[in-house]
């Protein structure tokens, strides 16, 4: 068993150069990911500050506006697309070929796809209802918590956009392989976020 | 059983337990146990899924070459407990003398 150097599945001694040469750009990403969970926290922090009487102002909470069945489907969705990434990541790791890799990162874009299609639907929703993020504090807490988190899974869909270009182009070199370790720490990193949003916010709103 | 088997297993386990952890949460507000018991299954749901993400998905542990990424995992969550706890905490205070 190779010794890890890095957050996230490590390639290993058997990519030669590229292992060492990710510990580096890996640690300086895992910086940034900490710093985006503080953002995260802060916005967790708003939204609950204002989950009172007041914050409310009259307007509707969480029993009229919340879709448990879109939130568990949202959920399943990410989870799997994480599980799929994790996929992609293996493969690269166990040699097997750009194809495989680009079909992962596929199957993962199209679950984040799918994730995203239910929570803007939940926000459209909400909108013709009168809820949206002017109605009240709590809801322009709920709407810059999730949709910030909606936000990231949109960069996400880009970046495995990006990533296919690359691997069409370049093949799969050490530079391309270093942005594969990254974007999967970055999946995962909003999987783990979304735990805290389904928690926190839909299920405590509901229970 | 070689490395990538080994790996592909952590992976594996991880999203069943994730799985498993999410379906509880759910289960406790879909079959409309009372808040209380609710909100302490899905605390101690959310807590144990993402140690087990961090563990599985992003192979975090206590060995020795990540401690680096633990301390900074861990610092981040001492701002956080200091900058989000002392919001809440001076709010709740607030709402309770503005009622």
């Amino acid at each position: 068993m190779t010794a890890n150097l890095h957050p996230g599945l490590n390639l290993g001694e058997s990519h030669g150069a590229a292992h060492p040469a990710s510990e580096n750009r890996v640690f300086g990403f895992w910086v940034f990911l900490m710093s985006d969970l503080i953002t995260f926290g802060i916005l967790f922090a708003t939204y609950a500050a204002s989950g009172t009487p007041m914050g409310l102002a009259g307007g509707p909470g969480p029993a009229q506006l919340f879709d448990l069945t879109s939130v568990a489907l949202q959920t399943a969705f990410l989870l799997a697309s994480s599980l799929t990434c994790g996929m992609a990541s293996l493969s690269m790791k166990a040699h097997a070929g750009a194809g495989r890799i680009a079909l992962w990162l596929l199957v993962t874009a199209l679950l984040g796809g799918g994730f995203l299609m239910l929570e803007l639907s939940d926000f459209a929703s909400m909108l013709a209802q009168g809820a949206g993020p002017a109605r009240s504090g709590w809801l322009s807490g709920f709407f810059a918590l999730v949709g910030l988190h909606g936000l990231h899974i949109t960069a996400g869909l880009l970046w495995i956009g990006v990533l296919l270009g690359l691997l069409a182009v370049q093949g799969l070199s050490d530079r391309v392989k270093t942005r594969l370790l990254l974007f999967a720490l970055y999946w995962h990193f909003l999987d783990l976020v979304w735990i805290g949003i389904f928690s926190i916010v839909f299920l405590r709103g509901l229970a | 059983m070689t490395e990538i088997d080994r790996d592909r297993g952590r992976y594996l386990i991880g999203a069943g337990l994730s799985a498993l952890l999410t379906i509880l949460a759910f289960a406790a507000v879909a079959l409309g146990l009372s808040r209380g018991v609710a909100l302490g299954i899905i605390g101690v749901t959310a807590v144990a899924q993402v140690i087990v993400q961090l563990r599985c998905f992003l192979h975090i542990d206590f060995s020795r070459q990540k401690r680096e990424d633990l301390q900074l995992i861990l610092f981040s969550l001492l701002l956080l407990a200091i900058m989000a706890g002392g919001t809440l905490w001076i709010l709740a205070n607030l709402a309770q003398r503005m009622m």
